[in-house]
């Protein structure tokens, strides 16, 4: 089985979120760059399939040569072998549509991304992919198994989950639930020495549709003060007739 | 060329967000000088959607689409917008919704902004607002194809009632070109009880209850409330609680309009995913918690002190005001 993960380069999640060149670009200065959480699991599940099933996992990034350190981390937890498709992630369909031209050269049975990234939360890539690859496609996907050709999955639902069936060639929209949290890697010296050896190919991108553009940032209004209750029966006065929420 | 809102349905009738996206569809509608077209699988209350705007129903008549499938619903939403000529297509931010979009986007190379939180800045071009960051920001995002898919945050827009004359038909499914042969098994779904995406109310707790057999207050205050139950990432790291109920950056986000947050100490991945929340109430021991910053109202004071005053008081509350 040959699997790709393809892994977005995110904001640390503890980051201060600031913007600058008068609002219109996320200030990455002092920010902490990592793999994209919801993407970490997909990555560590494709993992298990290589050490079960024998898989071969190859990894895919669209972004400048800023996201290489990402990619090698990628590599550290146990990739064989990564492709930086050299363009700006401006915008979902964007980077859908390059992912697919690595996916239509590589012959992947099985594409695991996440089901959004933790900065733009597009949650489009995945399935955009499937659909432009015409692959099978899962979303929110909380549990992953494949016999032969035959996959076996759960996905989240709104209160509940759903068992599904599927097939190989398949996309899936990863998160946690992939694989636990306590499953995640952290790079070992060894896996650090052999990553630097690995092929990481940087690809020029296809001419690709720029669906969407962000123009400009802001943040949320500051919060005023809590209101500190004294009492139990002063909080419910203040959530009835104030918040009216209750 | 009218503006087309996918209007989700269960077992026939419309869902809340239904509506929401409904009277969001109904504002865009009046921006462009044109009307508003639903879409609906198997829905049995069509009429209702004349109150919140809607022109005309289009609804898909399949016994073998009763149960959600991303790739058969975006395969006939996707010709619902072919055939009325539509540049315009409003959706929810359900999961199930947020699986058939790209799909859609795919099919009709659209533009997609998801998580938008109020109605178009402007529709030429076209600029929406929408959450970004894990709702640490906002992004302006203009969508530049000729047609333009939003994704309308959950409870963000809220429903606007809007007498509209209302004619439905019934259309046939559009069978899906490509190749999806995902199917669903089984459902495992809470029936009865609010779910985070679409309650009112969540109340959530964290490390401070200090185990798992503690949570029997929490669950007896959201059934006093009509709430949904939520947890804090740590907790559900622990298993003390089932993932379907972290909430926060890598969890659910949480829209209510009520949010309790019963010994949580409001970690910045926390506070991220439930930002979108309303009304915020905190409940914890330690005045230093960095959620006190981020909320409305709170109470310093041992959990385990508060929360049973609070179900009682309620239940005395809630008698009084039925």
């Amino acid at each position: 089985m040959k699997i790709l993960v393809c892994i977005s380069n995110v904001p640390d999640t503890t980051s201060k979120i600031n913007f600058t060149d008068g609002d219109t670009k996320f200030d990455t200065n002092g920010v902490q760059f990592v793999i994209n959480p919801n993407d970490e699991f997909g990555l560590t599940r494709a993992m298990w399939f290589k050490e079960k099933q024998g898989a071969t996992v190859h990894i895919a990034t669209v972004g400048g040569p800023s996201v290489e350190p990402t990619m090698r981390k990628a590599l550290a937890i146990g990739a064989d072998e990564a492709f930086r498709i050299n363009a700006e992630p401006t915008d979902g369909f964007y980077v859908a549509q390059q992912l697919a031209e690595v996916v239509k050269n590589g012959g992947y049975d099985l594409v695991i991304g996440g089901k959004e990234s933790i900065d733009y939360n597009g949650g489009m890539v995945p399935g955009i992919l499937a659909s432009l690859s015409n692959m099978n496609f899962i979303n929110s996907c909380i549990n992953l198994e494949i016999d032969g050709d035959k996959v076996t999955a759960v996905r989240e639902i709104d209160g509940g989950k759903e068992k599904l069936s599927s097939s190989l060639p398949l996309v899936v929209g990863g998160q946690k639930g992939l694989v636990e949290e306590s499953d995640l890697r952290i790079p070992n010296m060894r896996g650090i020495m052999m990553a630097r050896k690995k092929t990481l190919s940087v690809l020029e991108p296809v001419d690709g549709i720029k669906a969407t553009e962000d123009k400009k940032f802001d943040k949320p209004a500051a919060k005023g003060q809590v209101k500190l209750a004294d009492s139990v029966d002063q909080l419910i006065d203040l959530l009835h007739n104030e918040a009216k929420v209750i | 060329m009218s503006v087309l809102v996918y209007t989700e349905s269960e077992k026939g009738k419309f869902k809340k967000n239904a509506l929401e996206v409904a009277s969001y569809a109904s504002a865009v509608a009046k921006m462009m000088g044109t009307t508003v077209t639903a879409v609906a699988f198997n829905s049995t209350d069509n009429e209702i959607l004349g109150n919140y705007g809607v022109s005309k129903v289009l609804n898909v008549k399949d016994e073998s689409l009763t149960t959600f499938n991303a790739g058969a619903y975006a395969a006939s939403i996707a010709q619902a917008v072919i055939s009325t000529d539509t540049k315009v297509v409003i959706l929810s931010s359900s999961t199930d919704t947020k699986y058939l979009a790209p799909l859609l986007a795919a099919k009709l190379s659209a533009g997609y902004a998801p998580n938008v939180v109020q109605a178009p800045e402007s529709t030429s071009p076209f600029m929406v607002k929408r959450t970004a960051f894990s709702n640490k920001g906002f992004a302006h995002t203009h969508i530049d194809t000729d047609i333009k898919i939003i994704g309308v945050s959950n409870n963000a827009f809220g429903a606007h009632e809007s007498k509209t004359d209302i004619t439905v038909e019934e259309i046939s499914s559009t069978s899906d070109e490509n190749t999806n042969n995902t199917k669903s098994v089984e459902i495992d779904k809470v029936v009865g009880k609010a779910t985070i995406a679409d309650a009112d109310i969540v109340v959530s707790a964290g490390r401070g209850l200090k185990g798992p057999e503690n949570w029997g207050m929490i669950e007896e205050l959201a059934d006093i409330l009509g709430a949904a139950t939520a947890c804090s990432k740590p907790v559900s790291d622990l298993g003390w609680r089932p993932h379907g109920e972290h909430v926060g950056q890598t969890g659910k986000p949480v829209a209510s309009n009520l949010y309790i947050a019963i010994g949580i100490s409001g970690a910045i991945q926390h506070l991220a995913g439930v930002s979108a929340s309303k009304t915020k109430v905190v409940i914890n021991n330690d005045p230093e918690a960095p959620f006190f910053k981020a909320a409305d109202y709170g109470i310093v004071g041992d959990a385990f002190e508060v929360v049973p005053q609070l179900i009682e008081k309620l239940k005395v509350f809630k008698a009084q005001n039925s």
